[in-house]
């Protein structure tokens, strides 16, 4: 049931990607995407998946666990897919009655479906390899010139951590929940929308109830233990850059520069 | 209307590195009319099984039949079975959700699909039952005291007419004295209709009072299967693992290897306090002791 | 010396109607005074409702008392200013071990406190590794606190407190949620604690057995200490014990029920040792006088 989504989730392992300061891994993600959308041919691809390969190789995540998280995505890599290849307009490769598939049609969803995945996979070994302790800690300083703004950065960040650490305890909560009133009858898989919306009453009042206390007990207890917001604070785990960090955005400079350039050389397609 | 349980395994993540064990291998036998106590701590496979003995998990080798039919064959009617077989969760706030006590107890027969009527008067005979008078029916259930929910939850269960009930850790979080009469209520719910109850603990003091029989799990395994006498006699290997007999069990224990001629099965406190008392009368035979 | 003194302190609440007018008074602490010595381990018991959490909150200064004062190793908690130093000074560890973890991982939990107190990143590592040694979890220190037990979340969570360098810990209902062996682990944890490190324990509980090693026991009740004494002079006092809705450890009610009949032992006993002890001495004199 629920247990399964393992997308994002820490992997916990000891490898030079985990160790690397989170602000390179979140800078990194983010110019990993951008430069998804730069490339106007497949040798751009190709060198996206060889740096992604040595990331994940260099990760010690093994890609099976990667590809279990991934199969919650599936459906919607699926339909994202579908739309291009069916929707696409220009040279009619194959026609079943109404639906055509065109040549560009398959050539946008194989490249949809490719830089999908790519971003996705991408995303996912930022996840995978920090605590997400550690991220919001990289957000926190990352962000911090935005403090200046009256953006309050530190709260941000807190709010983020403890979402994180509370979301797996309330999935098992629901899941229980659901068991409790399934065996009191209740039926949340069949039936109209409507009913079905109706039938989540019973999950979602208790749940929300649970969910009050617990953020009344969370911020007691966090009281308890001296919090008086980011002011003052220190760091059990400050960020420094070391070498390695920048050694990685080095690294990340040679492949956005490599990628992008023959990213976008015009070379004849595959088709 | 008897469940049975033959080889009943349950493996989580089957055939991967991580693959979780949860139940192996548990035959039982659940006759009508039987109060059975299930022990063990967290995690030894307790909330796991009885939650298949009403279908709401499906288990990964092995049959289990309720009336003789096999539940998890195709066509096997879950709803009849959940009302059949009542099961109620460790803590009442996963289930309580109307405005108030009254509707929330309507909960379940109304997804039986009963006429109104007769929802009404399940809803009023099962608070009865459960000790609750008529000035709680209009009380928001969240405002109740832990002992109070804990009756509502069991009420809204009742209300199904189940002929089945398990209830799992239904002391949990109760102080002494809602703990005895949460207990009380149950045995004597169990002497009026004669209903199968099945009461999951993890505590032998709360169930060896009550219960005829014990099913004491262990990683997923029953590890002892009999009267509450005959478990607390291998009270060094209950220990082991975590658990241990009732206290008056080691008194005993402990008298009798000092030399005094206590009886070393007893369960309860009235019978400990007797056995050692008669022990002590210097001249009296054994024999007449207590009975 | 004393490290917590409350003198009369009243704790009221208003009850509101829905639409939030007042309706009436509510008192969950009523005139309680009590001292708790540097070192000492309290017991404070009595059942869901008696007033002992409410009055545990008083006692670093998440509840401030409505009439009376609290004065906590010297400060009073009223005093604004003393907040974070009291809650530094008596450290408090809930009911629900899901619900006071902080962190991902617990080392980082453990860290929350001194880096709120702002304490140099380098005596924090110290600090955690010591209180995680303390507690005996240090071997779990890179885990996830979601796949722990039960009784090893709320040893975390004392050592969250202890990192902080407390004089005194306040545990209210840390084995509420537990099965028998977490229990056991979460109470050896406070005890040695107590033992090893003198640091003053104030256990709030409604299980008997956790508090038969206490120096003093405080029973509550409607809002009022009912009963206080050595465990000892508590457990003798079986009636009142049960009019107030506690639980009397098995022993104890054997030896109790034994002396209603007519048999010879002392008031309270505890544990049974002592039951054991106390039936060969009957036992030697029955002989003695059977043989006259």
């Amino acid at each position: 049931m629920l247990r399964d989504i393992t997308l994002g989730q820490y992997y916990q392992t000891d490898s030079v990607i985990h160790r690397l300061d989170p602000r390179v891994k979140l800078s990194g993600t983010i110019l990993f995407i951008l430069s998804l959308f730069f490339f106007k041919n497949y040798i751009g691809y190709l060198v996206a998946a060889a740096f992604l390969a040595l990331v994940i190789k260099l990760s010690h995540v093994p890609f099976k666990f990667m590809i279990k998280g991934m199969k919650a995505i599936v459906f919607l890599l699926a339909i994202t897919v579908c739309f291009n290849l069916f929707l696409t307009p220009g040279e009619t490769l194959v026609a079943l009655g109404k639906l055509t598939i065109t040549k560009e049609g398959l050539s946008a969803a194989i490249t949809m479906a490719v830089r999908l995945s790519m971003l996705i996979i991408g995303s996912s070994i930022m996840t995978l390899t920090t605590t997400p302790n550690h991220l919001t800690d990289g957000m926190e300083k990352g962000l911090r010139p935005l403090k200046k703004l009256h953006v309050p950065v530190h709260e941000i960040a807190m709010m983020m951590s403890i979402a994180l650490r509370f979301i797996p305890i309330l999935m098992e909560e629901t899941d229980k929940i659901m068991k409790a009133q399934m065996a009191r009858g209740a039926d949340f898989e069949s039936g109209s929308l409507i009913r079905r919306a109706k039938a989540m009453v019973p999950l979602l009042v208790p749940l929300f109830i649970s969910a009050f206390r617990r953020a009344n007990d969370l911020a007691m207890a966090m009281e308890a233990r001296c919090y008086r917001g980011g002011e003052g604070r220190t760091k059990m785990k400050p960020l420094v850059y070391g070498k390695r960090d920048h050694l990685a955005y080095l690294s990340l400079l040679v492949y956005m520069i490599v990628s992008i350039c023959l990213g976008r050389l015009s070379v004849p397609g595959i088709f | 209307m008897p469940i049975t349980l033959e080889h009943v395994s349950l493996i989580y993540d089957q055939d991967t590195p991580h693959s979780i064990t949860a139940l192996d291998d548990v035959s039982l036998e659940i006759p009508d009319g039987q109060f059975i106590g299930i022990i063990g701590h967290t995690g030894s496979g307790k909330s796991t099984l009885v939650q298949h003995l009403n279908g709401l998990i499906k288990c990964t080798s092995g049959t289990i039949c309720f009336n003789g039919q096999n539940v998890d064959e195709k066509g096997f009617d879950k709803k009849m079975l959940r009302s059949k077989v009542g099961l109620v969760f460790q803590y009442p706030e996963h289930q309580l959700f109307e405005i108030d006590v009254f509707s929330d107890v309507c909960f379940g027969p109304k997804n039986l699909g009963l006429p109104q009527e007769e929802i009404e008067a399940r809803a009023k005979e099962a608070l009865q039952s459960v000790g609750l008078s008529e000035e709680f029916y209009k009380q928001s259930p969240f405002e109740l005291s832990g002992g109070q929910k804990r009756r509502v939850a069991i009420a809204g269960v009742l209300a199904m007419k189940p002929q089945i009930l398990i209830l799992d850790e239904p002391t949990a979080g109760l102080d002494p004295q809602g703990r005895t009469e949460i207990l009380e209520l149950i045995k004597e719910m169990q002497i009026k209709t004669g209903m199968t109850i099945l009461l999951v603990s993890h505590s032998m003091d709360d169930v060896a009072e009550y219960v005829d029989r014990i099913i004491v799990m262990n990683h997923g395994k029953v590890m002892f299967d009999d009267a509450p006498k005959a478990v607390f006699q291998h009270h060094e290997e209950l220990e082991q693992i975590g658990l241990s007999a009732p206290q008056v069990t080691y008194i005993c224990h402990r008298l009798k290897e000092q030399g005094l001629d206590v009886d070393t099965d007893v369960t309860t406190l009235s019978e400990a306090v007797d056995s050692i008392y008669h022990a002590l009368q210097p001249g009296t035979p054994r024999a007449e002791n207590g009975l | 010396m004393e490290i917590i003194r409350a003198k009369d302190v009243t704790y009221e609440y208003s009850k509101r109607d829905e639409e939030g007018n007042e309706i009436g008074v509510n008192t969950a602490v009523n005139q309680v005074s009590l001292e708790v010595r540097q070192g000492d381990f309290i017991a404070i018991l009595g059942h869901n409702g008696s007033g002992k959490s409410t009055l545990a909150k008083h006692i670093n200064a998440i509840l401030t008392p409505t009439e009376g004062t609290v004065v906590v190793d010297g400060m009073d908690t009223r005093d604004e200013e003393k907040v974070w130093q009291i809650r530094q000074t008596a450290g408090m560890v809930f009911q629900n071990p899901d619900n006071q973890i902080i962190g991902q991982i617990v080392e980082e939990d453990v860290g929350f406190g001194p880096e709120n107190m702002g304490v140099p990143t380098k005596e924090i590592w110290e600090r955690v590794e010591e209180s995680l040694k303390a507690v005996g979890m240090y071997g779990y220190r890179l885990h996830s606190p979601n796949k722990l037990s039960g009784g090893q979340k709320q040893r975390v969570s004392i050592a969250g407190v202890l990192a902080m360098h407390p004089k005194c810990i306040i545990l209210d209902e840390p084995t509420a949620m537990l099965d028998p062996n977490g229990r056991k682990e979460v109470i050896r944890a406070a005890r040695a604690l107590n033992d090893v490190e003198g640091i003053t324990i104030i256990l709030i509980t409604h299980y008997m057995e956790e508090i038969i090693h206490a120096d003093r026991v405080f029973v509550m009740d409607q809002g009022k200490i009912a009963m206080q004494g050595t465990p000892k002079e508590v457990f003798s006092r079986v009636e009142e014990l049960q009019r107030l809705r506690l639980d009397v450890p098995q022993v104890t009610l054997v030896a109790y029920e034994l002396q209603k009949r007519g048999i010879p032992l002392p008031d309270g006993i505890l544990t049974v040792d002592e039951l054991a002890e106390a039936l060969a001495a009957v036992r030697a004199k029955n002989l003695e006088s059977g043989k006259v």
